[in-house]
Formats: C-alpha cells, structure tokens, sequence
C-alpha cells in the first residue's frame, strides 16, 4: 500500500529539517522523504496535510499502562489508542504494575501483550529493586536481555544511598539507564500537595520542594561517582532545575524530563480539594514553572514525558484528598499543552519536537522519532491551530482523571501512523 | 441570608453572614436560659451526627443543639460504623443520606472530606472538623463569646498560641477574626507555625511575651500530645516553659483579657491550672455559647431549603 502525503509543513528534528515536504509511505515504512519538490502521485492514497503540520511519532519515556494488575485503571491496548491519540507511537511502561515488572516473565507478559493487542509500540521499564522495595536489586541484565530498555522504582524513590549507589554501579556494566523519582522519602513522607501556604491553609500535608532538590542533588552525585548515567524523571520544582543545570555545567552525564502539568497549572489547581489535580510531585507554583519554562528553553531539561497516570473514576473522584491516588491521565493531552511553549516564545516548534522525539530516542538508545527513509512509517498529522474543548469522557484512556477537563485546548492530532495503522481522529 | 447549602469552612463565608449567625446565636442562647429550652423550629427534620474520628464534646454538642431544635438525631461513630467493614466515605455518607437524614454533620480525619461529600450530597452538610482544614463551629462559638465579652471585634488584640499548622481550630479562627476586622497574632514554636501565615494578614511569633503583649484576648491551642517525639519540640515540659500559659504569663496581656480554650485542656502542658480555673477564663461559658451557635448554624441552613 502507497500513501502519499503531501503539502504539509514538517518538523523533523533528526534531519534537522522543518519545511514543506512529501513523504511518501510505502507498506508501512518511509519510502521517499523529498523536501521541497512536488512527488508525483504514482497510484499512491494521497493525504493533503496542507496547513498542518507532519512530525515523527512521539516517544513518551513515562507512561503507566498499569496491565497487569490495574486492568480496571488502564490497560496495554487502551493505553496505546491514548498513546497514539496523542501523537505517541512508542511508550515506556513504568515497572509499578501487579506484579511489579522485576522480573524478565513480568517483562515477557507485557510485551507479549503489547505484540498481540497493542497500539504502539511499548518498551518496557524494569524495576530497579525487587518489588520496588528499594532493598535488594532486580535481575537486571536478564530483564534487559528480555527486552526492558531502563530501570526504575518510579513512584518509589530509592532511599537507600547505598542501594542507589549499587545499583548506578552495576547498571553502568550493563550500559542500563536508571530513572530517579527524585522525591526524598523522609522529607516529603505523607505529603499530598506542594508545600507552602496553601498546603497550610486547606489543612493538606505538604511535599516540599526541597525533597526534589536534595534527591537530584544525590542522585548526581551518585551518577558521577559511580559512571552510571541517571535520568532525572518529572522535574517539578525551580530548585531542581538549577542542581540539574550546574551538573551539566560541570559535565555531568544526566539528562532530565519534566511533564506538561508542571509548566501547565499552578497548585492552585487543587483548591477546593480537587482531586484531579492530586499528582505526585505535586503542582507547584508560578515561580517553579518559570524556572522550568527557564530549563526547558536552555537545554537543562532535555525531554518532555507525560507521566501519564490513570486511575479509575471512583477511587480518583470520590474519596477524600488524603486518599485519592494521584495522578493525571497525560497521553492525550501533552502535545496540546507542550504547543503552547511555542506560542509563547519558550521554544521553536523544531526544539518542542526535538524534546519529544529525536532526544527521548537518544536518551533511551532507541530507533524512532525521525522521519529518514527506510524507517518505519512512525509519524502524526497535527492541526496545530484547531480548538476544541477537552472532555475528560472523551479520552480513549480509560483514565478520566485531568484537571484540564473543561479546559480550550489548542492543537489537535488529526491522524496518526503505525507502522501500516492509519488511525483518524475526529473532532470530540 | 447564608449564601451557601452547607457550612463547609469559615473561607467561604462573608463578614455579613458570620454576623448573621451570631445575632441568631443571641436569640436561641435567650432560649436555652428558659425552662423549657426547647423550641419546634426544625421538628419532623432529621439530624445524623456522622462522626468518623473520636470526639465526645462537639458530638454531644451538636446532638443537644439538634434536640432542642426538635430535630430527630442518630448518632454515628467510627467504632461502631461500616467504615471499619472498609465501606468508603461516600457511601456511608450516601447511606444515611438515604435514610432520610436532612442534615448530616460530619467530622473526618481528612482534610477536606466534607468538601467532596458535597460534590455528591443533596443534605445540608456542617463541617464538625476535617482534618487539619477547618472547624467553623468552633470558630463562631468562639466569636460569639469574644463578641458577647468585648462588644465587638474591631481593633481587638487577639492572641492564638500553639500547634498552628495542626489546628483547624487556629485556622477557622483566624479567617473568622480577620474577616471581622481583629488583630490576629500567631504564638508558637517555628515547627508549628510556618512564617507563610503573615501572607493571611496576621503577624507571627515565636515569643510569648510579645505575643501576649497588651492582648484583649488569648486562645490557647490544645498540643497534640503525638506530636512530641516528631521533632516539632523536645519536651511537654520545656513546651510550657515557652508556650504554656501561666499566670505569671497572663499578667503581660491586658488585665482584662479573657483567656479561651477549644477543650480538651491539656492542663500543665499549654495552661496551667490556676489560669484555666482563673478568673480570666471563659471556657466553660465556650461550651454553652457552642450549643446556641449550632442551633443558629443548623437553623439557617435548614432555611435555605424552604426558599
């Protein structure tokens, strides 16, 4: 099957090309990427993508898919349709599933599941411990040989210095990349929302910003004692961004994300005890998304990841803050987010898509986010300027839970390619 | 006229209707003075005391409030609940909604419970105290014996002192008084008094005696005894040195200063003995204005139904 699209503007940051260009798919991989001419239409199904733009399919390094073990959450088929609804072709699935993926069988069943019923391709975080308990390492060289591609305890900081410090050492041999929930255990211990007057006020148990910062601080530390390369997940806070920037600026190999929520809302967001609003870190303030507009714009924040989180409704809007999980279900709406950092001059649209594509790729040492010839058809059609209003029943994740619900949104994904999958998204 | 279905915190409310409810608190304190302290105000409505964390006093307050209003109460606490059978809030909440409960009173340890229950409840809902948030109750009462004490709230030297952060009595009060045009000082150990709260127009301290200074009025907190041991302070005993009100302590507030208390008193710990049982001390007339402001707060709110 020939398809040809045609007329678009596209933003491909692996070639370093944003412009008018066709690109011509053939059984599911590029077949001719020609910039600046005219491809003739030679029995080919021709998209006009005139007024929109064409960029590889999006890589999102921090994605919950919850299968096994939260199926009434999420699962592997309903987490990819939201992944390729919001313009993500490959996902990273985080280890806190049931059983937790510490193991190559946990490995195994996710991508066995993910071969038959996925939407997009799924790569597989490993745990870091056992369990996630933070005490005894995870096999790790099996679970890669078994296809995971990083290993963390996401959502479960590793306190132990010591077992950090092992496993950095140890996943240096295996040339493994290990992803830090950054989050000091002790100082944040039960806190539910950001730290500060507001937390006071409502009568919530404060996180502190400064449980991010001395844990990256650690976790740098560690990374270069040890050679072991760290990535630093949701970078929420300024104080965060600054120890992230003077590590680059000594030459530290680390590489950080941060997720549209945290330059999206304030934790203003949570009065009135909204729950959809409950994330961990938590929602910061104007300050910290400045700092992270700041570290986004020159580099120290290299990616963008949605951390994607769904619960279900009943446990999510229903109980009382304190035990509400936390959480935003993020797949379909980051690129909507992420648009506006053009529109107010933070990033050009090749820097936006660089951070999630190109450098998710690279950070990860995978093939994909690049639209070069002979790839697999991997890319999304983007009405950048089309407006709708988001509504959470809408979402193909089974996850509802957004504290954007209600909320314009500006920039749609109008198609998305897979391989020979051709999915069309309509207006709603 | 109450603006809201429930009384959910003190934040929500406007000066005019904090007033409102202490003019009427007046009105049904003159009936609780009478033989017969009972009226037919809300009789055939019923009252669930819907009481998920221990608490004897204000439960018992709030039953008598809702008697003497004619009302038909249960009372339903945590031991003896479905909550311990792992039944959410919510459907309990739903449960004794559907038994036909009018009003339902909550107390949580969860800050913010009451708040979603209303999300999902057609009943009137009075916060009886969530968590660390807020409990306005209290609060009124609290305004209702300073107002029946001093006349009136303007200019007024108030002196909170205590476990701030942990206490949604300290809270209530604060959003209380400031809106009624008090000047609200802040007393306590930095661990429990986070300097953020001068952003709400109140100064803070970590000294006693400036605290006290020429105070018109001083609110002692109970310290949560749990507390001890979390690193917010060493010792009970050095505690009192620092915080605890004595009457030598007292003698730096105006002579005239009334010295209040939420109960239960911790006696020795945050006031001595000679000051709770001083003549300063109005804490157990806080105790009857209680149940006067909670037959004012339920009576209004059941009002709201019939327009």
């Amino acid at each position: 099957m020939r398809i040809l699209i045609t007329g678009g503007h596209v933003i491909d940051p692996s070639q370093e090309f944003a412009g008018r260009a066709d690109i011509l798919i053939e059984d599911g991989r590029i077949k001719t990427f020609a910039k600046e001419k005219k491809l003739r239409n030679n029995q080919a199904q021709v998209i006009d993508a005139e007024g929109h733009w064409l960029i590889p399919g999006l890589i999102d390094m921090h994605t919950h898919l919850r299968e096994p073990g939260f199926e009434n959450k999420e699962t592997i088929k309903t987490g990819t349709l939201a992944a390729l609804r919001g313009g993500f072709t490959t996902v990273c699935a985080m280890p806190n599933t049931n059983p937790v993926n510490d193991n190559p069988g946990v490995t195994e069943f996710i991508l066995k599941k993910a071969r038959a019923e996925g939407h997009a391709r799924v790569l597989p975080i490993g745990a870091v411990t056992k369990g996630q308990m933070g005490e005894e390492l995870a096999p790790l060289y099996m679970m890669r040989e078994a296809g995971c591609i990083a290993f963390s305890d996401d959502g479960r900081p590793v306190a132990n210095p010591l077992i950090m410090r092992r496993a950095l050492e140890y996943a240096k041999g295996l040339d493994a990349l290990i992803i830090s929930h950054a989050e000091d255990p002790v100082l944040s211990d039960g806190g539910v929302m950001n730290e500060g007057l507001l937390s006071a006020t409502m009568g919530l148990k404060g996180s502190p910003a400064i449980a991010e910062e001395v844990m990256i601080y650690r976790d740098i530390a560690l990374s270069e004692l040890t050679g072991g390369r760290v990535h630093i997940a949701h970078v929420s806070t300024l104080g965060g961004v600054r120890v992230i920037r003077q590590a680059k600026e000594r030459g530290i190999a680390v590489t950080a994300e941060t997720c549209p929520h945290y330059f999206s809302l304030t934790q203003d967001a949570v009065c009135g005890f909204n729950t959809s609003a409950k994330v961990n870190p938590p929602l910061r303030t104007r300050r910290d998304i400045e700092a992270i507009k700041e570290g986004l714009k020159d580099g120290t924040i290299d990616i963008i990841a949605t951390d994607h989180a769904p619960h279900g409704r009943a446990e999510k809007m229903s109980r009382q803050f304190d035990d509400a999980p936390s959480g935003i279900s993020g797949l379909e709406t980051a690129l909507s987010l992420s648009l506006a950092l053009v529109e107010e001059g933070v990033l050009t649209e090749m820097e936006l898509i660089r951070k999630l594509t190109q450098t998710p790729a690279r950070i990860l040492r995978v093939d994909g986010g690049t639209l070069k010839e002979g790839m697999p058809a991997e890319l999304a059609i983007v009405d950048p300027q089309r407006r709708s209003v988001l509504k959470a029943a809408h979402l193909k994740s089974l996850g509802q839970n957004t504290p954007f619900d209600g909320m314009e949104m500006k920039g749609a994904v109008i198609k998305t390619f897979f391989g020979e999958k051709i999915m069309e998204w309509g207006q709603e | 006229m109450a603006s809201v279905k429930h009384l959910l915190g003190i934040k929500e409310l406007s000066a005019q209707e904090i007033m409102l409810y202490l003019n009427s608190a007046g009105s049904f304190k003159d009936i609780l003075k009478r033989d017969i302290k009972k009226v037919p105000a809300l009789r055939g409505r019923t009252v669930v005391n819907l009481f998920l964390e221990p608490s004897t006093r204000t439960r018992t307050s709030f039953e008598l409030a809702a008697k003497r209003l004619s009302t038909d109460v249960i009372n339903f606490s945590a031991p003896s609940s479905s909550i311990l059978k792992g039944e959410s809030l919510l459907d309990t909440a739903l449960t004794v909604e559907a038994l036909g409960a009018d009003i339902i009173i909550i107390r949580h340890s969860s800050s913010g419970a009451p708040h979603m229950l209303s999300r999902h409840i057609k009943a009137h809902l009075i916060n009886a105290g969530d968590g660390t948030n807020e409990h306005p109750t209290q609060a009124l009462l609290d305004a209702f014996t300073i107002k029946e004490k001093k006349g009136g709230f303007e200019g007024l030297k108030v002196a909170i002192v205590g476990d701030i952060i942990h206490s949604r009595v300290a809270k209530s009060n604060i959003y209380c008084l400031k809106k009624l045009g008090a000047d609200v000082r802040l007393v306590g150990p930095a661990t429990l008094l986070p300097e953020e709260f001068r952003e709400l127009g109140v100064s803070t301290t970590t000294s006693m005696d400036e605290g006290l200074e020429e105070a018109d009025v001083i609110m002692m907190l109970r310290l949560q005894l749990e507390r001890q041991g979390k690193g917010f302070f060493p010792t009970t005993a050095e505690y009192f040195r620092q915080w605890g009100l004595s009457k030598k302590r007292l003698e730096t507030a105006k002579p005239d200063a009334i010295v209040m208390h939420p109960g239960p008193m911790n006696r020795g710990i945050e006031i001595a003995s000679a000051v709770a049982d001083g003549d300063n001390s109005v804490i157990l007339e806080q105790v009857t204005n209680g149940l006067a402001v909670r037959m004012a707060v339920m009576y209004h709110l059941d009002e709201r139904k019939e327009q």
